[in-house]
C-alpha cells in the first residue's frame, strides 16, 4: 500500500506493507532514527512521536493508519536550524542521562506547551506519566520541561 | 514483534463501512484506536484476516448531551473524555474514570466503544456503563439495534455484537442535579491494568434517600460485575456510613478475585469493600451538592 505522510515539514511516501509499525516507517523506510523503539508493548512510550501534533505510541500503530497526516519526531523540533526552547531546557537542565527516553520526553513536552504554556509540576508529570525513564532522571526531566516554559513565555513578552 | 499478514481497508462512508461487515462479517476486525487490538495483533493472541479501519469514517467523534443521555460516539478517544465540559456536566462516574484509563499518550488513540466492544474484564469502561446505566448502539446493513449495557456484556471479551454490526456510540444516563458518582482504582503504576477498580452512581430522591444505585467492579471476576445485591440494599434507604459499609461488605463478598503478581485475593477483595464505601461516600458529596 501506497503511504504518504507529512514529517517534520516534508512530503514522504512508499509503498508498505499494512503490517508495518509506524516506528519502523520512520525509523527504517524514512531513516529517521531519533525516534526509538523500547518495550515494544506499549508501556515505555520511548516510541512516542506527534500525530497531527498529538502524542501517540508509534509502536501501537500501522503506518498505513498515518497515511495523509502530519507526524512531528524530534528530528523536526528544531526551528530555523536551531534548537527549540524544550532541546535548549534539556541541554540547560541536564534533562537526560543516556538519553533514550529524551526524544520522547522532548515531544511530549512540545505537546503540553503548546496546550497549557504554564503547566504545574503536577501537570509536567502527569503529562509525562506514560513515558518511562530508566535513568529514573524523572526530577530533571520536569525542571526541563519547567525551563522550556520558562525560555518561550521570554521569548513571547520579548 | 510482527502481526501476520492482514489486509487494510479504510473506508470513508459508513455505509461502506457496514457493507465490507456484512460481507465478510467474522473475517475482518474493526479498528479504531488499536490500543487493545494491535498489542494483542503483535502477540498474535489475535490473527484477523483483514482489519476495518473506521478512522476515517465521518461524524463518529461526537461528545453530546440529548435526551437525557451523554451520547458517546465511536470515535471518542479517551482523552477527549477526560477534556470535555459536556461529561463534567452530565455524568460523574464517567468523568471520574475517564484520567484513569491507561496513560495520557494511549488516551489519545484508544476509544470508549472500542474498549467496551472489547470488553476486556480489565477495561474501566464497562464497569463505569454497568454502574450508571448506558445503551450501546449497533448498526448494520440490516439497520440499527440499541441494547442495555448490561445485554450487550455477555462474558470476558464477549458481547452481543454480532460480526457484521458496528458500534457507533454508547448512550450514558445522565446524573441529575440531585446525582453523583465516581470511580476509585488501584493500579501499580501508570498504565497498568487495574488492581481494583469501582464505578459508584447514586441518584437522591427529594428528601435525600436514595433513590437508585449502581455499583460495578473491575478486575475482580471474570467479567466486569454489576453488584446488584448491595444496589438493591441501598435503593430506597436514608443514606449513612454504616449503609455504604454494609454495601462494601456485599460487593466484597460478591467479588472473585485471583491470586497474582497485583496482589493476593483476600487484599483485593478487602480493597473492593473500601473503594467501594469510599466511591459511594464521594458520590453522595456530589449528589448532595457539596462539591463536583
Amino acid at each position: 500500500m501506497n503511504v504518504t505522510v507529512n514529517i517534520n515539514g516534508a512530503e514522504r511516501s512508499a509503498d508498505v506493507e499494512p503490517r508495518l509499525l509506524l516506528t519502523d516507517f520512520i525509523r527504517g523506510t524514512l531513516g529517521l532514527t531519533g525516534t526509538h523503539m523500547g518495550c515494544d508493548t506499549t508501556s515505555c512510550g520511548v516510541c512516542t512521536v506527534l500525530l497531527d501534533g498529538v502524542p501517540v505510541k508509534s509502536c501501537t500503530m500501522f503506518a498505513v493508519q498515518a497515511n495523509g497526516r502530519s507526524i512531528t519526531t524530534v528530528e523536526g523540533l528544531k526551528q530555523n536550524g536551531q534548537l527549540s526552547a524544550m532541546q535548549r531546557a534539556f541541554h540547560q537542565e541536564h534533562g537526560l542521562q543516556c538519553g533514550f527516553c529524551t526524544p520522547a520526553m522532548m515531544l511530549v513536552g512540545t505537546a503540553l506547551l503548546e496546550e497549557n504554556p504554564d503547566p504545574t509540576d503536577d501537570e509536567i508529570r502527569w503529562a509525562i506519566s506514560g513515558n518511562l525513564c530508566r535513568c529514573t532522571g524523572y526530577m530533571n526531566i520536569v525542571k526541563s520541561i519547567q525551563a522550556a516554559a520558562a525560555i518561550k513565555s521570554e521569548e513571547v513578552s520579548a | 514483534m510482527y502481526p501476520s499478514k492482514f489486509d487494510y481497508l479504510a473506508p470513508t462512508s459508513l455505509d461502506e463501512a457496514l457493507g465490507v461487515l456484512a460481507e465478510k462479517g467474522p473475517a475482518i476486525k474493526v479498528l479504531a484506536g488499536g490500543q487493545s487490538l494491535v498489542p494483542m495483533m503483535k502477540l498474535r493472541l489475535a490473527n484477523p484476516p483483514a482489519l476495518l479501519d473506521i478512522n476515517r469514517l465521518p461524524d463518529l467523534d461526537f461528545i453530546e448531551d440529548s435526551n437525557g443521555h451523554l451520547r458517546i460516539g465511536a470515535l471518542v478517544r479517551h482523552n477527549d473524555v477526560v477534556k470535555s465540559d459536556a461529561v463534567k456536566r452530565a455524568n460523574h462516574t464517567v468523568a471520574a474514570a475517564a484520567p484513569w484509563v491507561s496513560d495520557p499518550i494511549v488516551r489519545n488513540l484508544g476509544t470508549v466503544c472500542g474498549s467496551l466492544a472489547h470488553h476486556d474484564p480489565e477495561g474501566d469502561w464497562a464497569s463505569v456503563m454497568l454502574a450508571t446505566g448506558a445503551d450501546v448502539v449497533l448498526k448494520s446493513t440490516q439497520g440499527e439495534r440499541v441494547l442495555p449495557i448490561t445485554d450487550f456484556c455477555v462474558d470476558m471479551f464477549q458481547t452481543l455484537c454480532r460480526p457484521d454490526e458496528l458500534v457507533t456510540e454508547v448512550r450514558v444516563k445522565k446524573h441529575s442535579a440531585r446525582g453523583g458518582g465516581d470511580y476509585q482504582k488501584l493500579e501499580r503504576k501508570v498504565g497498568d491494568y487495574a488492581t481494583v477498580g469501582v464505578a459508584t452512581s447514586l441518584e437522591l430522591d427529594e428528601h435525600g434517600r436514595i433513590a437508585s444505585a449502581g455499583i460495578a467492579l473491575t478486575s475482580v471476576y471474570a467479567h466486569n460485575l454489576k453488584v446488584t445485591e448491595a444496589e438493591i440494599l441501598l435503593k430506597g434507604k436514608q443514606p449513612s456510613p454504616e449503609l455504604f459499609q454494609e454495601a462494601g461488605a456485599i460487593a466484597g463478598a460478591a467479588c472473585d478475585p485471583a491470586d497474582d503478581h497485583r496482589g493476593s485475593a483476600a487484599y483485593k477483595r478487602h480493597v473492593v469493600g473500601v473503594f467501594t464505601e469510599r466511591g459511594l461516600t464521594r458520590s453522595l458529596e456530589i449528589a448532595q451538592g457539596g462539591q463536583s
